[in-house]
């Protein structure tokens, strides 16, 4: 019965946080939840199996009530290799976002508080990583090891993908490492670690969390896109495998818009979800962006009274 | 004088990554390159058997340091090796064949896409909450759709359907590339199509960021103040706001233009366009490991450059980078 009620509660939390977001973000998350769910039980739901021919079948066929989203020139099912490929893809992202968001966490935090030839050093690496042009290092890396499986895929992503995160946490926490409870912190003799994690990471939390976003974003469409161009295992489906059996087999050019359309809105719906919550987070944590407060328009521009005093934004640290 | 020391260490030792990851991924990977080419082309010369040994360290010839330096070497010398699928080009001429393809499509479809995405992202947010802002999260939408998926949805409808644009390839079959009439205008028929795809999904991006730094621009006082003060509303908005406000998108932009080499190969795959992200993808499909590892070199080169111009841009443009007391 208690835990009953405990988890009623948590429920009831998480519910008030929900109600709590921009609408954008609250339609973010319900779609991704969705996805979520997908990823689950999608293969329970498939009414064929996604690798399954049917013998003879040399075309792709249209939308039937069999098939519903048609079939694959072989006769596979659009449908249930779509909810089978969900997983797959689902799963990626959020490997390579919680592997790469944690790196970001770890370097930019301790970059920014350490500061000094640490930051000198790190803010370097970071910035090397910036620079190296991702997909064409992923094409070159992955290409030698065309049968590696998803994790191998992850840790390769989140190596390449951590670097933007680390900076913004960087910079966020070099303006934090300044203020005066945290001095009050150290002055009363805190350990370093304590003030990193309990004084200055609660109020980094909006950063991480859309850093994470962001990630999980990245490495999505940069999977797919591996997959697409055939730099993955493609014995293993997902929405970008599905992707590149499509071209392949010339769906384009056959007229089966069915058999790219579906795996592709997946992916865009799935992006647009993350996208739609990262508007939401940045309303949050820049009230500038809010769109809800009181305005007046003089002169065609939109006036707002309520506009906060300026604060000075270290644009240059920021892009730099 | 710090920040130009702290930068000139960031371009040796990136320059120095690329190079050394260049040379030891093939080194660390399982499989051995050489093995690999040798099974799939039996007919190799024993030179150029000797010369890809070499390469790749496959044959004991010196120990990994002097292999390294050996490496070096060759590219101080601009010797990138010769290629194995097109055997016996060499792989700099490979480059240099496709490279102005990519250059001048990706080029011109990036500058088109930053000037429009900056230009209405000041009306975005000059005219904050009109109609135009509203249909800002539909074009950073798209930027979230995967590229090659609005690629295949284009060339279904405007290529297929409509018959508007010719695809795939980077000309009509049948010309020869020189400088006359039906080449070019055959080259810029076929690259209408492309352009139009990589504009499309990057243009959401400028228009964001411009949009969010002109708001926080124009709620200043000193907009106030031009505008109280009667000034027409297009000096304000380009003088006063867009000036201030466009700092960081000039430094994406050059950033941006450093990518124009990596981030094309995608579309490339997609529009079998000619240029060197087509030749990565066809290296990497018949394992021609010493082109891959040219076209990556080359790739990481123009990241690198463009980030110089980043940083001289904005030494030019932000005062606070040439003080010093800037960060």
């Amino acid at each position: 019965m208690r835990q009953l009620s405990l988890m009623w509660s948590g429920l009831r939390r998480l519910g008030r946080m929900f109600s709590g977001l921009p609408l954008k973000a609250k339609i973010g998350v319900v779609i991704l939840a969705i996805y979520i769910l997908v990823a689950i039980i999608g293969p329970t739901l498939a009414p064929f199996d996604p690798s399954a021919t049917i013998s003879g079948q040399s075309l792709p066929r249209g939308l039937t009530g069999t098939h519903l989203f048609g079939t694959t020139a072989t006769g596979g099912d659009v449908l249930s290799q779509v909810l089978v490929g969900t997983r797959s893809t689902v799963v990626l992202g959020l490997i390579t976002g919680v592997i790469a968001t944690a790196l970001s966490v770890a370097v930019g935090m301790t970059a920014g508080y350490l500061g000094g030839y640490a930051d000198e050093f790190l803010s370097l690496v970071a910035n090397v990583f910036l620079v190296l042009p991702a997909l064409p290092l992923l094409v070159v890396i992955l290409g030698y090891m065309p049968h590696s499986g998803e994790m191998a895929t992850a840790i390769v992503l989140s190596a390449l993908g951590w670097a933007w995160g680390a900076r913004v946490i960087r910079a966020q926490t070099l303006s934090l490492r300044s203020r005066d409870y945290v001095a009050a912190a150290r002055e009363v003799g805190e350990s370093t670690w304590r003030i990193i994690f309990v004084e200055i990471m609660p109020n980094e939390v909006g950063l991480i969390a859309a850093s994470f976003v962001g990630t999980v974003l990245y490495a999505i469409l940069t999977s797919v896109a591996l997959a697409f161009i055939g730099v993955a295992d493609l014995s293993h489906w997902s929405y970008g495998v599905m992707l590149y059996w499509a071209q392949n087999g010339n769906a384009v050019q056959l007229g089966a818009w069915w058999w790219y359309v579906c795996p592709g809105l997946a992916v865009a719906l799935l992006g647009m979800s993350l996208v739609l919550i990262n508007f939401g987070l940045d309303e949050i944590s820049n009230p500038r962006l809010r769109t809800n407060a009181a305005s007046a328009r003089i002169g065609h521009r939109a006036w707002r009274p309520t506009d906060p005093t300026p604060v000075i934004r270290e644009s240059a640290e920021v892009t730099r | 004088m710090k920040f130009v020391l702290r930068r000139l260490v960031f371009y040796v030792v990136a320059v120095w990554a690329a190079v050394t990851a260049n040379f030891a991924i093939p080194r660390v990977m399982p499989g051995n390159a050489v093995d690999t080419m040798i099974s799939r082309f039996p007919q190799l010369s024993p030179q150029s058997l000797h010369a890809l040994e070499a390469e790749f360290g496959a044959g004991h010839h010196g120990s990994l340091l002097s292999q390294y330096f050996q490496y070096w070497n060759n590219l101080l010398h601009f010797n990138l090796g010769l290629s194995v699928s097109q055997y016996p080009s060499k792989v700099s001429t490979i480059i240099g064949q496709t490279l102005p393809w990519t250059l001048t499509l990706v080029g011109t479809a990036t500058v088109i896409s930053f000037v429009l995405g900056t230009l209405f992202g000041i009306v975005a947010a000059w005219r904050r909450g009109g109609w135009f802002d509203r249909l800002l999260p539909a074009f950073t939408l798209l930027q979230a759709t995967p590229y090659f998926f609005l690629a295949l949805l284009l060339i279904d409808l405007l290529a297929l359907h409509i018959k508007l644009f010719p695809f795939g390839q980077g000309y009509s079959v049948g010309l020869t590339p020189g400088w006359n009439g039906a080449f070019v205008g055959s080259a810029i028929t076929h690259s209408i199509l492309p352009a139009l795809t990589i504009i499309l999904t990057s243009i959401g991006g400028w228009m964001l960021q411009m949009r969010n730094v002109m708001l926080t621009t124009i709620s200043e006082d000193y907009v106030l103040v031009a505008q109280a003060k009667g000034l027409p509303a297009r000096r304000v908005v380009f003088s006063y706001g867009a000036r201030n406000a466009i700092l960081p998108n000039i430094a994406g932009f050059a950033l941006s233009l450093g990518f124009v080499v990596a981030g094309a190969l995608v579309m490339e795959i997609v529009f079998s366009y000619p240029g060197i992200g087509l030749t990565l993808y066809n290296a990497v499909t018949s394992n021609d490991y010493p082109l891959l590892q040219g076209i990556f070199l080359v790739i990481s080169l123009a990241v690198l450059s463009a980030a110089l111009l980043a940083d001289i841009a904005y030494v030019f443009l932000d005062p606070r980078a040439r003080g010093g007391e800037a960060h």
